[in-house]
Formats: structure tokens, C-alpha cells, sequence
């Protein structure tokens, strides 16, 4: 049977981590169809029909999916599932929101970050911060996933020629409305497919000595992360934060600077390629996981650390 | 309006956990357990809800072995007015700690049901969406703050790219991320009061509702571990091994 990727997007392209997810479900069948619903969502529904893997675009334009509203996606994810195997959605604030709805309105389980697709009913997902990974079976008829994108490497996003077949909504329950949002804005690539991610935590002291880790990220084309306390602290937004409760994260080069390396921290990031860590405590945790350590000052080291590499 | 908050008993955040030897689960046994830290942070939102007149009473409610007593005492020693448990010793699984929450919700007629975003045992992130979905409310996940108005509450959530604020009808179903506040620690009076608050204890059977695991967990392991790195002693020296030994700059 097929399988329904639900993707989200901005209008215009839908998120990288869609092709994650229909590498993931390309792993747990054959016919992989995408959902884009959305208020004028061509262009979005263009951009997954061309991603490598994908059999068939569902559109579905309707006022209501403007704002990807969970108690308005639900219902329409919920009509259409019956027609497939599963119904997989990357692990990101969309489907975190939107799959456990689904899953309860069709009674069926739902296996929340998968990393590992073993067949096309048993996963691997990590729990307790990723201190242990349980591999689960589901006998549901309709297996609702999401899986952790960092841990599924995408195909190209260009090339594909899925046909786009429209469909209807289903319009508005009128139990929620989108007001608004706060969105961080940034130039720097976005944290969870960046390259290479600097990374502060308490040791920084201030939202303003974070202007050096971002002198830092631009000469490296980095994203920024940060720690929970750093969040908190309200030296940076939300959308920093990088852990079991944040973000997770596996670039090629993560650099982790005045951060102590709790285990909650450490699940968001120790699947990166190579680790640095930077922090006066030769004792911190976060050395036990660094590829390389450099025990000192942040203060010193950082500025040093910029002038000494290459603008990219 | 009467608020239902849900509290589960979990390892303690700081403790290592250890994977059993035969490969069925983590080691439970003489391990600190404590409320789930987001759950915390709910009781909190529900009692500052009371203090601030919003809410007239607030529930705690519990599913798990008789030790979830506990858990619910600390609900209540941080303010809540009375408990509920849902005693159940093999494996609770998040649609059917829904579908327990919603058989107490039917019964108790909350405005609100707040719970946390996730649990730190199981990191599943799907109870509160699921018993939205089953009461066919509204959910405003992910809260970082909210604000109760005449029938509706407003909601910034926590999301990928930042702060997003959505308006919803209620009753409601809210989860709790880490900014929405700080939970206070019960002081020693309100430990001895809550000694005496009520809990209620009911079971799946008499709610009607089947909590049989959907999810079979076929093995534990413990990840696959990072080998050891090493120490530079200057920044010239990172740079070279960045370059020249990882090549990632
Ligand atoms: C439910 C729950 C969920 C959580 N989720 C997350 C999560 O998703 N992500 C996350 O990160 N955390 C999370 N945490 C928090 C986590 O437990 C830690 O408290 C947090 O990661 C600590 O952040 P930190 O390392 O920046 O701060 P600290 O632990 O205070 O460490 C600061 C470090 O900076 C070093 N330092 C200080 N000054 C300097 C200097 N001048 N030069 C060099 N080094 C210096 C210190 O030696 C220290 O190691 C969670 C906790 C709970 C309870
Ligand atoms: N057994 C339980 N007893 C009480 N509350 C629970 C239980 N399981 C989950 N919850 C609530 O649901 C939230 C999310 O849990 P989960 O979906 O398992 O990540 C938790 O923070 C609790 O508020």
C-alpha cells in the first residue's frame, strides 16, 4: 500500500526535512504520495513533486490549512489515511503537533522519531534523551510516524515529476485561530540542516556575548544553537535551544562553547560528525563526547578561534 | 472553571539510566523517581490560574502504580486541591493515558485540561494532542504563555522558527514547554496540609477503558557510544586538526 508524507511548508517550498521524510517512508514502501495543504499552495505543491521518490502530490487548497492549524490539518490527514499503510510527517513543531492528533482520531498508536525504519511495522526511536533505544512493532493498520530527519538522509529536491492531483478541503472547525508570530529572523542557515553549528550556553554571561559566537558562526557559514539555560537566561530566543526538548541537530562540525554537556543537551547534538568543545572545567561532561577539547576561557578563546579560521 | 493537570512519575532527570541486562527496558529498581519536570510547570500554570481567580479548582491527576500517589502529593503539596489516580502496573501507553484522561475529563467537566509537553521517560509528545483529538477540542501545544479571556484562551507556542501566537475555543487541552513558567517548591505547611487533601483512586476497567499497550517493544539497547576524542592545548592546534584531521573546515 502507499504511503501519505504529510509536509509542511511556507507557500512557496516545502521544509528540507520533507525529503527527509519521504526517504524515510520510501524505506517502509514504495508509493510514496505528499500531502501539501495549504490558502494557495502551487508553488509548495510544485517543490514536492519534484523531490526524488515521490509517486503523487495531493493538493489541497483551502483557507482553512493557511496556518496549519492542528484541530483543521487533523481531519483532512484523517479522511485520506484510510488509503494508506502510514502516514508519516517529520518530527519537527508541525508534526509534533499534528501527527498525535491524527493518530488518536483514527485509534491507532503513534511512534514518535523514528531513526530507524527495521521493516515496514518495527522502528527504532530513541528514549529517555537517547540514554536507550527501543526498537517498537505496531500492528495498527495504519501506522502513524514521525521520524527524526537528521537520521535520514534526503534525496535530491530537484528533478521529480510526481503528478499533482487536487483535492478538496475540508474546511475550518472553527475551535482555533492564528493571530500571529514572532519569528527569529535570521541570514545565517537555518540550524537543523547547517553544516556546521556554534553553540553557547550559560558561559556566555549575556545575550550580548553571544554577538561573538555570531561573529563566529558568520565567518564559518554556521548556524546557532544554544543551551536550555542559555534560552531561559533569555540571552537568545527559543528557537535556539538544541536537546532532548529542543532541537536536534547532526552536522558535520559542532562546536559546543560554554555549554557543561548535560545529558538532555547532549541528546540534541551527539550525532554530529565532529564535536569541539570549548569550557574553562576540564571536568565538564561535554568533553566525554568532544572529538576535541580545549580547556580555557571562552572569552579568549573565541575571539582567537575567529581570527584564526577562513571566511567561507 | 475546574482545571485538570496531568503528573507522571518519572526517573528523576538527573539520574543515569541504565539499559537491563536482557534487553526489555531501563533499570527502575532503587531509582529516584520525581514528577515529570513539564508537569511541573503545569500544576504551576493551574495553581497561579487559581491564585489569579481564573480557575476555582485544581485536579491532579495520575496514571501508574500506587507510587503515583506520591507524585500526586506534590501536586498537591504545590497547591492542587485534589487528586485522582488511575492505578494501572503494566505499561501505560499514551493513547490510553488519553483515553483514561478523557473518561476523567467526562466525568469532572473541566474548563481546561493542561499537561506537559513531554514526557522525559518515553519522549513520546503525544498525550495532550491525542486527548485533544478525542474530546474534539482544541489544543494549544508547546505554550510559552497564555492568557484566558471570556471563553477563549490565547496561546504562544514554542515552534521551529520562533513564537507563534493562536487563539482557542474552550475548553481546551494546553501542553507546557519550559518557558511558560517557573514551578515553585512546596513549602514545608503546604507538604503537611497536602497530607490531608483527597485523592480518589479509580481503575481503567471502571473508566471502561482498555489500556492494553498498542506499541509491542520488541528490545532495549543502549545507543552506540562516541569514542574518545582528545585535548588540544591551543587554538592553532584546533585549527589544524579541523582542517587537516576531520576536514570540516
Ligand atoms: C525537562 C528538561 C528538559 C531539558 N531540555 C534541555 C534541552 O533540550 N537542551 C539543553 O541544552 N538543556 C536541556 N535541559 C537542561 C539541562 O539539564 C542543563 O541544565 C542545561 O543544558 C545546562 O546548560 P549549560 O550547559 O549552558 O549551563 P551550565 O550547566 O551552567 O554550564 C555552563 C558551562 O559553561 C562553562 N563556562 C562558564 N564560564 C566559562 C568561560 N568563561 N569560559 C569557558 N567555559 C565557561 C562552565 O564550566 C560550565 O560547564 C533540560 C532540563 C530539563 C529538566
Ligand atoms: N501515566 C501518566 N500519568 C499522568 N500523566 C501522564 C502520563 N503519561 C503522560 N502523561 C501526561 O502527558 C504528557 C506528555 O507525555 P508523553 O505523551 O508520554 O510524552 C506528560 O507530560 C504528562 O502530563
Amino acid at each position: 500500500m502507499a504511503i501519505l508524507v504529510v509536509a509542511a511548508h511556507d507557500g512557496k517550498t516545502v521544509r528540507a526535512n520533507v525529503a527527509n521524510a519521504v526517504a524515510a517512508a520510501g524505506q517502509m514502501g514504495s508509493d510514496v504520495t505528499v500531502l501539501v495543504a495549504g490558502s494557495n499552495c502551487d508553488e509548495a505543491a510544485k517543490s514536492a513533486a519534484a523531490i526524488q521518490g515521490v509517486a503523487k502530490v495531493l493538493q489541497a487548497d483551502d483557507a482553512a490549512y493557511a496556518n496549519w492549524l492542528a484541530e483543521d490539518i487533523a481531519p483532512l490527514v484523517v479522511k485520506l489515511a484510510p488509503n494508506y499503510s502510514h502516514v508519516v510527517m517529520a518530527a519537527d513543531s508541525v508534526g509534533k503537533n499534528i501527527a498525535p492528533r491524527v493518530a488518536a482520531l483514527l485509534d491507532v498508536a503513534q511512534v514518535s522519531e523514528a531513526i530507524q525504519v527495521v521493516s515496514p511495522d518495527t522502528f527504532v526511536r530513541p528514549i529517555y534523551a537517547g540514554n536507550a533505544m527501543a526498537t517498537v512493532q505496531t500492528a495498527d493498520k495504519v501506522k502513524v510516524v514521525t521520524i527524526r530527519p537528521t537520521n535520514f538522509k534526503a534525496g535530491a529536491t530537484t528533478g521529480g515529476s510526481a503528478a499533482i492531483e487536487k483535492i478538496g478541503g475540508e474546511g475550518a472547525k472553527g475551535l482555533s485561530s492564528y493571530v500571529g508570530a514572532e519569528l527569529s529572523k535570521s541570514e545565517r542557515p537555518e540550524l537543523t540542516s547547517a553544516k556546521i553549528v556554534v553553540s553557547g550556553g550559560r558561559g556566555l554571561q549575556s545575550g550580548e556575548n553571544f554577538k561573538m559566537l555570531e561573529t563566529l558562526a558568520d565567518k564559518l557559514g554556521a548556524g546557532l544553537g544554544a543551551s536550555r539555560a542559555a534560552v531561559d537566561a533569555g540571552y537568545v530566543p527559543n528557537d535556539y535551544q538544541v536537546g532532548q526538548t529542543g532541537k536536534v541537530v547532526a552536522p558535520d562540525l559542532y562546536i559546543a562553547i560554554g555549554i557543561s554537556g548535560a545529558i538532555q543537551h547532549l541528546a540534541g547534538m551527539k550525532d554530529s560528525k565532529t564535536i569541539v568543545a570549548i569550557n574553562k572545567d576540564e571536568e565538564a561532561p561535554i568533553f566525554q563526547v568532544a572529538d576535541y577539547g580545549l580547556v580555557g576561557d571562552l572569552f579568549q578563546i573565541v575571539p582567537e578561534l575567529t581570527a584564526a579560521v577562513e571566511k567561507k | 472553571m475546574k482545571v485538570l493537570v496531568a503528573v507522571k512519575r518519572v526517573i528523576d532527570y538527573n539520574v543515569k539510566i541504565r539499559v537491563k541486562a536482557d534487553n526489555t527496558g531501563v533499570e527502575t529498581a532503587n531509582v529516584k523517581m520525581s514528577m515529570n519536570p513539564f508537569d511541573e510547570i503545569a500544576v504551576e500554570e493551574a495553581i497561579r490560574m487559581k491564585e489569579k481567580g481564573a480557575a476555582t479548582e485544581v485536579i491532579a491527576f495520575s496514571a501508574g502504580p500506587a507510587q503515583c500517589q506520591e507524585t500526586i502529593r506534590t501536586a498537591l503539596a504545590m497547591g492542587a486541591d485534589r487528586g485522582i489516580l488511575v492505578q494501572a502496573d503494566g505499561e501505560l501507553q499514551p493513547l490510553a493515558v488519553a483515553k483514561l484522561l478523557k473518561a476523567v475529563v467526562d466525568k469532572e467537566q473541566p474548563g481546561l485540561v493542561i499537561v506537559g509537553k513531554q514526557a522525559i521517560d518515553d519522549d513520546s509528545n503525544q498525550t495532550g494532542q491525542m486527548l485533544a483529538a478525542l474530546l474534539g477540542w482544541a489544543q494549544g501545544t508547546f505554550a510559552n504563555k497564555l492568557n484566558v479571556a471570556d471563553g477563549s484562551i490565547e496561546v504562544k507556542r514554542e515552534v521551529d522558527g520562533g513564537l507563534e501566537n493562536i487563539k482557542i475555543k474552550m475548553p481546551a487541552v494546553i501542553t507546557t514547554d519550559l518557558r511558560l513558567n517557573e514551578p515553585r517548591y512546596a513549602s514545608l505547611p503546604n507538604i503537611m496540609k497536602a497530607k490531608k487533601k483527597p485523592i480518589e483512586t479509580l481503575a481503567p476497567d471502571a473508566l471502561g477503558v482498555d489500556v492494553a499497550p498498542r506499541l509491542k517493544t520488541l528490545k532495549v539497547e543502549e545507543p552506540p557510544k562516541r569514542k574518545a576524542g582528545i585535548k588540544v592545548k591551543t587554538v592553532a592546534e584546533l585549527v589544524d586538526k579541523l582542517k587537516n584531521e576531520a576536514g570540516v573546515i
